[in-house]
């Protein structure tokens, strides 16, 4: 499932990235060139061929590793993105982290104290923290924390007080969006036959609800959180941005204002694949919480 | 006969609400039961009756934000459940009083192997109980059930609802509870399961003593399996009394020849079913008088503004205006 998903995610992202306007050629050269060179560039470069043959090709070498080289810095691409890689997966993981570790338990909460002020203030903060934009809430967040307090600094990766911000900038939305969704699957597990059952047999209240409904209530919780960490990856664009954090989203940010396009489409394959495999991940986890997925793949095999 | 004694568990004018912002439900209105040691009492009538309100009531697992138990006392062996700590109620539970849920599909946990369920019910109550001697008495429960011990490490899908339910009665049993409260125990397996589980259950029930509360609506189970019956219409008992009194041909609740009518005869042949006219009042908005009036072909005047009076004769009592009243007071 892997391969045909990659082929038709490099398909849509090379083509669009074919059909923006303006001849790379020219770019390259810049505007004083003559017809000549650029019709000469064009045919080394292979843009007089056919859409379909360009896209052959092009998958042809990335199957090797070769995304083709970056036209502003004439680096392989994909060395590039890998020396971004590991900043933005370190900012995207924290914010995940950090999400989950506040998101469940309060949700939680909110579905076991159901109708009391935990869980009234829980949602209605978690409503607010997921319809605020991210940009803006980092933007409040580095005039605030930063230029006013000077407590934590406004940009750069370069330590873990640096992480601070942009982390928690990110995690908040996916912590919002979690303590609803954890809150909801709770408030139906804790209805089940099998929790009155578990009292039925004279459990303590805390064990009914950690040993008997968390499990059950947490499996539509995993499979939200791997998306959210895929979305983070896409969502750590604009944040790198506001934090001017040298990650994979600044990169093709600048990539695109410079009409870097093997740096473009290779950063976005990069991050759906990153995307696809996280997906796989969750898939497999799914499987060791609930024996009964496990069940269905181990008679498929 | 069996001569006077304690009863083993007595419910006494039970009154249970159930309170929402649209409407409060009157769930269970004034019933009184008795059950003996050993005993095994029917506890009949429709969806809606109030039936399995009345064993969350004594169990004390009723939603405890909606559901209300406002009038009366259940006594357990002369203790008072309903003035028992938190604590001292979970200890009952499981250990003295167990229950049995309707839908053996829905009561186990998905999560968990049938082996570890079993367990956590012998764990809670024998703190200190080692883990081989846990063990034992697992492998010994499924035994007991009909089930081979070795697929104690599988999960409940793995296994039909029939199993599920046998499992669901190991679990009541671990303990040996005094008191086993079946809920529809059989209403979701299919008719051949029906009779082995319930076969299984009166010889469990039979070797620990246990006494039994069992919630049906099928007459043909109250037959095979109860010492004593109670008919529920409404949130209230409107006729009570041993099993023979119920099933005989002597005077009886309009009610309850509604309910043996609605069953169809095999020897006579009829076109149609006998249903009772009419649905069971909404117990949001019940109507005055006898609460099954309405719906009742010998109806009177008396009967649309007076609870009918109990018709006394034995153990056997009937409210109902058509007998007339021996004495005061409710059944």
């Amino acid at each position: 499932m892997l391969v045909p998903m990659l082929l038709a995610i490099i398909f849509i992202v090379y083509g669009i990235m074919s059909l923006t306007p303006g001849d790379p050629a020219q770019l390259i050269l810049g505007t004083r060139a003559s017809p000549e060179a650029i019709a000469g560039l064009r045919h080394e470069m292979g843009f007089d061929k056919p859409f379909v043959v360009r896209y052959g090709e092009y998958v042809a070498k990335a199957a090797r590793g070769d995304f083709g080289n970056s036209w502003r810095t004439g680096r392989p691409v994909f060395q590039v993105i890998a020396g971004r890689f590991p900043t933005t997966i370190k900012l995207s993981l924290a914010a995940v982290v950090l999400a989950v570790l506040v998101g469940v338990p309060l949700g939680v909460l909110a579905a076991v104290k159901q109708y009391s002020i935990f869980d009234v203030i829980g949602t209605t903060i978690a409503m607010f923290m997921a319809s605020i934009p991210g940009f803006w809430f980092g933007l409040m967040a580095i005039l605030f924390f930063s230029l006013k307090l000077r407590l934590l600094p406004s940009n750069g990766a370069d330590s873990l007080k640096h992480y601070i911000l942009p982390a928690v900038t990110l995690a908040i939305p996916v912590a919002a969006s979690l303590l609803r969704l954890t809150r909801t699957t709770m408030l139906e597990t804790i209805r089940q036959d099998y929790i009155r059952t578990a009292r039925a047999k004279g459990q303590t209240e805390g064990k009914v609800i950690f040993r008997h409904a968390l499990k059950n209530a947490l499996l539509p919780v995993v499979t939200a959180t791997g998306m959210e960490f895929g979305g983070l990856l896409g969502g750590v664009v604009t944040i790198e941005t506001v934090f001017s954090i040298n990650g994979v989203g600044m990169l093709i940010i600048d990539a695109i204002r410079m009409k870097d396009i093997p740096q473009v489409t290779g950063c976005a394959i990069f991050l759906a694949a990153s995307f696809m495999i996280l997906m796989l991940f969750v898939d497999i986890l799914y499987a060791y919480i609930d024996p009964r997925i496990k069940a269905s793949y181990q008679k498929m095999n | 006969m069996a001569e006077p004694q304690t009863p083993l568990l007595s419910i006494r004018g039970l009154e249970v609400r159930y309170e929402t912002d649209e409407a409060i439900t009157h769930a269970v209105n004034g019933i009184n039961l008795d059950i003996n040691v050993g005993e095994t009492v029917g506890l009949v009538g429709e969806t809606g009756a109030g039936k399995t309100t009345t064993a969350l009531a004594v169990m004390r697992l009723l939603p405890h934000r909606t559901g209300k138990i406002t009038e009366g006392c259940i006594l357990f062996r002369g203790e008072d459940v309903l003035r028992k700590s938190n604590g001292e109620m979970r200890q009952m539970r499981g250990e003295r009083i167990s229950m049995i849920f309707q839908d053996p599909m829905t009561s186990l946990n998905p999560t968990m192997t049938m082996g570890e369920q079993i367990r956590e019910s012998l764990e809670i109550h024998n703190k200190g109980m080692s883990a081989a001697l846990t063990d034992a008495r697992v492998d010994e429960l499924l035994t007991m059930v009909g089930i081979p011990p070795r697929r104690k490490h599988e999960y409940p899908h793995q296994f039909s609802g029939g199993m599920k339910q046998r499992i669901v009665i190991a679990i009541a049993l671990a303990c040996r509870p005094e008191l086993l409260i079946a809920d529809e125990p059989t209403t979701a397996l299919d008719v051949t399961i029906q009779a082995q589980v319930l076969a299984l259950m009166n010889e469990l029930k039979e070797s620990m003593r246990t006494s039994m509360i069992l919630i049906t609506h099928d007459l043909g189970v109250v037959s095979e399996m109860c010492d004593k019956v109670a008919i529920m219409y409404a949130g209230e008992i409107i006729e009570r009394g041993s099993a023979d009194d119920i099933l005989d041909d002597g005077p009886h609740h309009p009610y309850t020849v509604g309910l043996f009518n609605s069953i169809p005869d095999i020897e006579r042949e009829s076109k149609r079913l006998s249903p009772i006219a009419g649905l069971m009042p909404d117990p949001a908005a019940l109507p005055g008088g006898c609460k099954f009036h309405p719906r009742c072909g010998d109806a009177a005047d008396a009967c649309r503004s007076l609870a009918p009076p109990p018709f006394v004769s034995g153990e056997h009592i009937i409210a109902c205006h058509k007998f007339g009243s021996s004495n005061g007071g409710r059944i």
